[in-house]
């Protein structure tokens, strides 16, 4: 579901798997510990291994925003599939995102 | 040309949000028959998730429930879905599907973006709901497939 490497205050999350309503709890709190702990400068949610995300998760990366820069960080977004990046893109965080996946790399999934 | 009916389905399952999952694999499983696009398949399922969600978040907030989806395909490739619920309802659909607007304390955290998210990834989208009895939301959208999408 998550995994965190650490770059001093530099913090990249590796989320994982269907982000949605069901599992942007468990996201947040996991997500939460590292921001309290690490106090992060930057976090960088990266998207690679995430193949759907609805509107749960822009919720979930606002709470987040919110958190990382009560600490005085910021948060980026990576390798977004291109419909993901659409569903931020609906919140107005586009601006968030500095690399999106490729589309050549997309398979059909259900 | 009259469009006809080719294929129908319905889901029925309770309002657990573990649920959400099944009810988007059984729409793209459904759509399947269309030989849909990545890009098609995605968007069918957010808009579902969607949906879906609001009838468990909001439709049967503290009660439990049957949520029902009934899922048509019709003849000019439109895939017609409707996801019911006999929850408590909205009060105001105006004021639900603007952008943000959201019902649910803060500490959930929810971007109230759900209508946004269907209008966007679908055709055509129809709220009806009657406080006390329930949501009803229906979403159309014509699939083009891969086949024809190559040829665009």
């Amino acid at each position: 579901m998550l995994k965190i490497y650490n770059d001093g205050r530099r913090i990249t999350a590796a989320l994982d798997g269907d982000i949605d309503h069901h599992a942007a709890r468990e996201l947040r709190a996991a997500l939460d510990e590292v921001i309290a702990y690490s106090r992060p400068e930057v976090l960088i949610l990266d998207f690679e291994n995430v193949g759907f995300m609805d509107s749960s998760g822009i919720g979930l990366i606002l709470g987040r925003l919110k958190s990382v820069r009560a600490v005085g960080g910021e948060i980026l977004i990576k390798n977004a599939r291109r419909e993901i990046a659409e569903v931020i893109g609906l919140s107005g965080l586009s601006k968030l995102i500095i690399e999106t996946k490729s589309d050549t790399k997309q398979t059909a999934k259900n | 040309m009259k469009r006809t009916l080719i294929n129908e389905c319905r889901v029925r399952f309770p309002a657990l949000s573990r649920n959400e999952g099944l009810s988007r694999s059984a729409a793209a499983a459904f759509a399947m028959q269309c030989d849909p696009t990545v890009e098609e398949i995605a968007a069918l399922k957010t808009a579902v998730s969607e949906a879906v969600t609001n009838a468990i978040v909001h439709g049967y907030r503290d009660t439990e429930g049957i949520v029902e989806m009934t899922m048509k395909l019709f003849s000019d490739n439109t895939l017609y879905i409707q996801i019911k619920d006999r929850g408590r309802g909205i009060a105001d659909i105006r004021q639900a599907m603007e952008p943000t607007f959201t019902t649910a304390p803060a500490e959930e955290e929810r971007s109230g973006l759900g209508f946004t998210v269907m209008e966007s990834f679908m055709d055509k989208l129809r709220v009806s709901s009657s406080e006390g009895k329930g949501t009803s939301v229906t979403m159309e959208k014509k699939l083009l497939g891969r086949a024809r999408a190559k040829g665009v």
